[in-house]
């Protein structure tokens, strides 16, 4: 755990993306496991246990009875040390909603890893909360009352200037009296017009939390509103309970004001940092393209409403994998089918393209990728501008459509992402002069070419890279299956090169056994077994080859779940991992984990064995909603682990991704 | 005076045209050198196959650095006793004497008997101060200036044969194929298509061609100016082998009046630490030897270890003298930084996974004992340092990180 410590200021930025938002109301079936959460933290807090990235928070959840529950279940999530005056004044209603406690590591009182985790799994609420604001900071507030003022306070705290201003602790206090009763409307229009006459910088800042309970002005405009560094100090007195900063002392609680409950708000100056800094507009820019949240109701509404896919809801969902879109597959496909000669905006050949993605008829990378484009062709051949439209602009959205369309029936790959970001490029980049038939033809042939070039040819010069790694007497290992690590394969012992191959393969797919049967066909000497013998296996092996979905810039390969483990096990027997992928999966974003961005399989897949009757323990699982399932299709191999990557380019360590990445698009522009 | 250079032997040698009389007599010295059989041979047939059990690029390396032996270094020291000059005047004058008799040498070659490559690089490479991958350049501009193709795309068939029978002569030196495929992309990606008149566009490649090599020539200067801000008074610095780079920023941080020590290790088995201490020592530099294993004993009070290297391959990692690895490692247990200087003609695009992933440059090992029948014997002379524990490059683009080299390699060959 104590590793996980110097990545608290790093961690919330890179989880901020994806994790449950405050708007979502928890699940009804964990809210008695409240006290109980709360109660263990802070027990737990002095032995310096932690929450395990993987373990859910209790969820924050409103109990209407009034300020002290909100309070205290507001605080839960960080650990509060036995500190008698602690208890006996109900404090930190900023709980976990204040990132700034936890990257207040040194203080003694606290452990510094629980907070860490309290950072990183709520910090995320911070920006996604100051979204909500933007967009629909109302149904946000009122829905969560409780947590809204907690927001309040952290927001007015950490906005209050530089360090740690001496009136936040007022007005914090103030909002946590306000709180019960006070209607959502009234406290945004109480703003309004408390706003006005209040120093610039504060302004700025609650003007940005509209709609956040925001009451007793009186007392923050007798303060002056200093932004001074030497403000720190005083804060942190008032603070009081809170064994706050970074000096790690124990502060007395201050007497002077008394306005409700004590309240602290310990901000240090970088999570303020951390929320100041980045104002709305700003963030836009931040995050590259804001990917769908599918815990965010607001939105999953929205989309639901456009979608051709009917979404049923899914029933028990993995906490921390809400975000992300939920498999309902399965009962699908023959609604679909149903429709297939209803939908008139779709081409029957990304329909039918997409109704194999959703049964699983086409799988993997290239083969996906390739479909889609052939689709893509497809329809660009059946194509006619309407009247009074302009061909770049009409063919653009529908492209868009179809996009959509598959994505509802399943989730792009990075791959496909990156091929469609080149078919709109060069769809916008047609000439005003072409006449519609030669814009057509001209986008089948970039089509083709993409597909020759950066697949099929790019596919070849990897494999005359990777064979040069292999040698007499080899054994090399693969994990699943892999269409460039089988050409290799395939071509090295075409090469008469002697070698042995060890297939290791996982449920649910198993996919391995198609590689093993095409491998031993051609009269390759093979070993197969399944992921639970990898310790074992590795001894003998020499070379570690694996295919990726992706590879993101930071070195990360994203791949079929399990290749990290393969990896880490490789990396400590100390055998070399190669990874082959084709340049146009390469991206530009960086990813730390599996959590923020991966894609859900059918989880009834893991919970039955075929040809295992007798194994049906998890039988009526969906009943059961203490229960949920996982199974995650991609994971991310983090670089360490990565010895060298083939692409199209040549042999390259992962720390040249971003190089790849950044000719790739400059011979982009050339195209 | 240049009689007295670094590498006067060979110098001599040169003079005299009599190579029988470059390896002392074996029986002369206490620890016999090891004179290898092929070599003679080899100085009368330019075109030897060097593959059966000396690696090409370690033989010119003994011939540039000699074989240090009681006998030599009497030798040496009596001229450094002489208060004859340091090497420092007399390398670049030699250079330039030896460049301009390699151009008039070369017009001549290229007039009289049929041109070959191997002649020519073999030529150059004989040159005591020309690194290998700027004798490959030399030599490749040298096929431009005989060729008698009359368009772009001959020139560049020819050009592309020439570089490959290079590389197979030998297929064990780096720099050689790096030197080559470095060319080749300097020459082919140059606007020389542009010109209509292929005549025109000869005479640019060559012009071209020279100047690499003069650029590779400075290389060393540029490499030296960057290191030597690395070395802070009183530091103590670890030296392993004998390369010209790493000898050129000490000496120039020697000039700049630095106050160092070096601590030398032997280098076993050719002993290129007896001639690179000896070298130091003509400089007023305190100098220690060590034996090579002495290397973690000594390691905690070593400030830095300051390489050179055969060749940067694209991890960023090292190819270079058998030894360098396992000093890497120590340094890296202790943590003391690996400084590596190379120039960047010696980038390869190479990726070796394990030490055995290269094809192997032999050389022959003298024991001062006959080896017990049965007895193998490890002759593999040099080995690969993967980048994690290398903390910076010097090279002539500047102070590298070992991630950038890829970089710097993608750029240049994409």
């Amino acid at each position: 755990m104590d590793r996980r410590v110097p990545r608290t200021v790093i961690d919330p930025k890179f989880r901020q993306v994806g994790f449950v938002p405050p708007g979502a109301t928890p699940p009804p079936a964990r809210s008695h496991s409240v006290p109980n959460d709360a109660r263990s933290s802070s027990e737990l807090s002095l032995s310096g246990s932690s929450l395990s990235p993987v373990m859910i928070p209790p969820p924050r959840h409103a109990s209407a009875d009034g300020l002290p529950s909100v309070v205290r279940s507001a605080a839960s999530p960080v650990p509060i040390p036995a500190s008698p005056l602690r208890r006996d004044t109900v404090q930190i209603p900023i709980g976990s909603y204040n990132p700034s406690e936890s990257l207040l590591g040194s203080s003694p009182m606290m452990s510094p890893s629980r907070q860490l985790d309290a950072v990183s799994e709520f910090s995320d609420d911070v920006p996604t909360s100051a979204r909500l604001g933007r967009s629909g900071s109302g149904k946000f507030a009122s829905s969560f009352p409780s947590s809204s003022g907690e927001m309040m306070t952290m927001k007015i705290t950490g906005g209050g200037g530089g360090g740690n201003t001496p009136k936040s602790s007022l007005t914090t206090a103030s909002v946590v009296k306000a709180l019960p009763g006070v209607s959502e409307k009234d406290r945004g229009a109480l703003i309004e017009v408390q706003n006005e006459g209040i120093s610039k910088p504060q302004k700025q800042k609650t003007q940005k939390l509209r709609g956040v309970p925001f009451k007793r002005l009186s007392v923050q405009r007798r303060l002056p509103a200093k932004e001074s560094g030497e403000a720190v100090k005083p804060s942190a007195s008032s603070g009081g309970a809170l064994p706050a900063l970074k000096q790690g002392k124990v502060v007395k609680p201050s007497s002077q004001k008394k306005d409700g409950p004590q309240v602290t708000a310990p901000v240090a100056s970088s999570e303020k940092k951390v929320v100041d800094r980045i104002p709305d507009k700003d963030r836009k820019k931040d995050v590259p393209h804001p990917r769908m949240q599918f815990d965010d109701k607001h939105r999953v509404e929205k989309a639901k409403r456009r979608a051709v896919v009917n979404q049923s809801e899914a029933r028990n969902r993995v906490e921390l994998f809400r975000h992300l879109p939920q498999y309902i597959h399965g009962t699908q496909l023959p609604d679909l089918e149903s429709k297939f000669f209803q939908l008139d905006p779709m081409h029957p050949s990304v329909y039918k393209v997409g109704l194999q993605f959703l049964s699983g008829d086409i799988s993997g990378g290239n083969a996906r990728c390739i479909a889609m484009l052939l689709a893509f062709q497809e329809a660009i051949k059946d194509y006619s501008t309407p009247p009074e439209k302009v061909l770049v602009r009409d063919l653009t959205a529908k492209i868009g459509c179809y996009v959509s369309f598959l994505i509802e029936c399943r989730p792009l790959s990075i791959s496909m992402g990156n091929a469609i970001k080149f078919l709109k490029n060069r769809i916008a980049k047609l000439p005003h002069t072409l006449s519609e038939s030669e814009a057509k033809s001209t986008l089948i042939s970039d089509i083709d070419r993409f597909i020759n070039e950066k697949i099929i040819i790019a596919d070849k010069v990897i494999v005359r890279h990777a064979v040069t790694k292999i040698r007499d007497g080899d054994v090399l290992l693969t994990y699943g299956s892999s269409s460039i690590v089988e050409m290799i394969l395939l071509y090295a012992h075409e090469l008469g090169k002697q070698f042995r191959v060890v297939v290791v393969d996982s449920r649910p797919t198993l996919e391995g056994q198609a590689l093993l049967h095409k491998l031993v066909a051609k009269g390759l000497n093979c070993t197969y077994t399944h992921i639970n013998a990898i310790s074992y296996v590795m001894h003998e092996v020499t070379r570690v080859f694996l295919g990726a979905s992706s590879v993101l810039s930071n070195g990360t390969v994203y791949s079929r779940v399990g290749t990290a483990c393969v990896a880490m096990v490789a990396n400590a027997f100390q055998v070399p991992v190669l990874i082959c992928c084709e340049a146009y999966k390469f991206h530009e974003r960086v990813q730390l984990d599996s959590i923020c961005s991966n894609e859900l399989g059918d989880p009834d897949v893991i919970s039955k064995v075929p040809g295992r009757n007798d194994l049906n323990h998890l039988h009526s699982w969906a009943d059961n909603e203490n229960l949920q399932l996982l199974n995650l299709i991609y994971d991310a191999t983090p670089s360490d682990y990565i010895s060298m990557i083939i692409t199209d380019y040549g042999m390259i360590p992962p720390t040249s991704v971003p190089v790849i990445v950044r000719e790739y698009r400059r011979e982009h522009l050339w195209i | 005076m240049w009689l007295r250079s670094a590498s006067f032997v060979l110098d001599k040698r040169l003079q005299q045209q009599e190579p029988s009389s470059f390896f002392h007599d074996p029986r002369d010295s206490a620890q016999p050198p090891p004179p290898s059989p092929s070599v003679d041979p080899m100085d009368q047939n330019p075109d030897p196959n060097p593959n059966h059990g000396i690696s090409a690029y370690y033989q010119t390396r003994a011939e540039h650095h000699a074989v240090v032996s009681s006998d030599w270094l009497a030798q040496a020291q009596a001229a450094i006793g002489r208060g004859a000059a340091p090497p420092s005047g007399c390398w670049p004058s030699a250079a330039a004497s030896s460049a301009v008799a390699a151009r008039t040498g070369s017009v001549g070659g290229g007039g009289g008997k049929p041109f070959s490559v191997i002649d020519e690089f073999n030529y150059w490479r004989k040159k005591p101060d020309l690194a290998e991958a700027v004798a490959a350049i030399m030599a490749l501009a040298a096929v431009i200036r005989s060729s008698e193709a009359t368009t772009m795309m001959e020139l560049e068939i020819e050009l592309k044969k020439a570089s490959d029978t290079l590389k197979s002569w030998d297929t064990t030196s780096i720099s050689l194929s790096a030197g080559c495929d470095l060319f080749m992309r300097y020459v082919t990606r140059t606007s020389a298509l542009e010109y209509e008149d292929f005549d025109a566009a000869k005479l640019r490649l060559i012009e071209r061609g020279e100047k690499f090599g003069e650029i590779s020539l400075k290389a060393r200067r540029t490499i030296a100016m960057l290191g030597q801000d690395f070395i802070f008074d009183s530091c103590t610095i670890l030296v392993h082998g004998f390369s010209r780079v790493v000898f050129e920023v000490l000496k120039l941080a020697a000039s700049n009046r630095k106050l160092f020590r070096v601590l030398c290790t032997e280098g076993r088995p050719d002993r290129t630490g007896l001639r690179f201490s000896n070298e130091l020592a003509a400089l007023g530099v305190p100098v220690k030897l060590l034996i090579d294993s002495a290397v973690a004993y000594s390691m905690d009070e070593v400030d830095m270890v300051f390489v050179g290297a055969d060749g940067v391959v694209e991890s960023g990692g090292i190819i270079n003298m058998m030894g360098t690895y396992q000093i890497a490692l120590v340094a890296h247990s202790m943590n003391k930084p690996v400084y590596v200087a190379a120039e960047s003609y010696k980038f390869a695009r190479l990726y070796p996974l394990d030490q055995k992933d290269l094809a192997p440059a032999l050389r022959p090992i003298d024991f001062g004992v006959p080896i017990p029948s049965g007895v193998e014997v490890e002759t593999s002379a040099r080995d690969y340092t993967p980048p994690q524990y290398l903390t910076l490059l010097f090279t002539d683009l500047g102070v590298l990180t070992p991630s950038v080299v890829s970089d710097e390699l993608i750029q240049l060959y994409l």
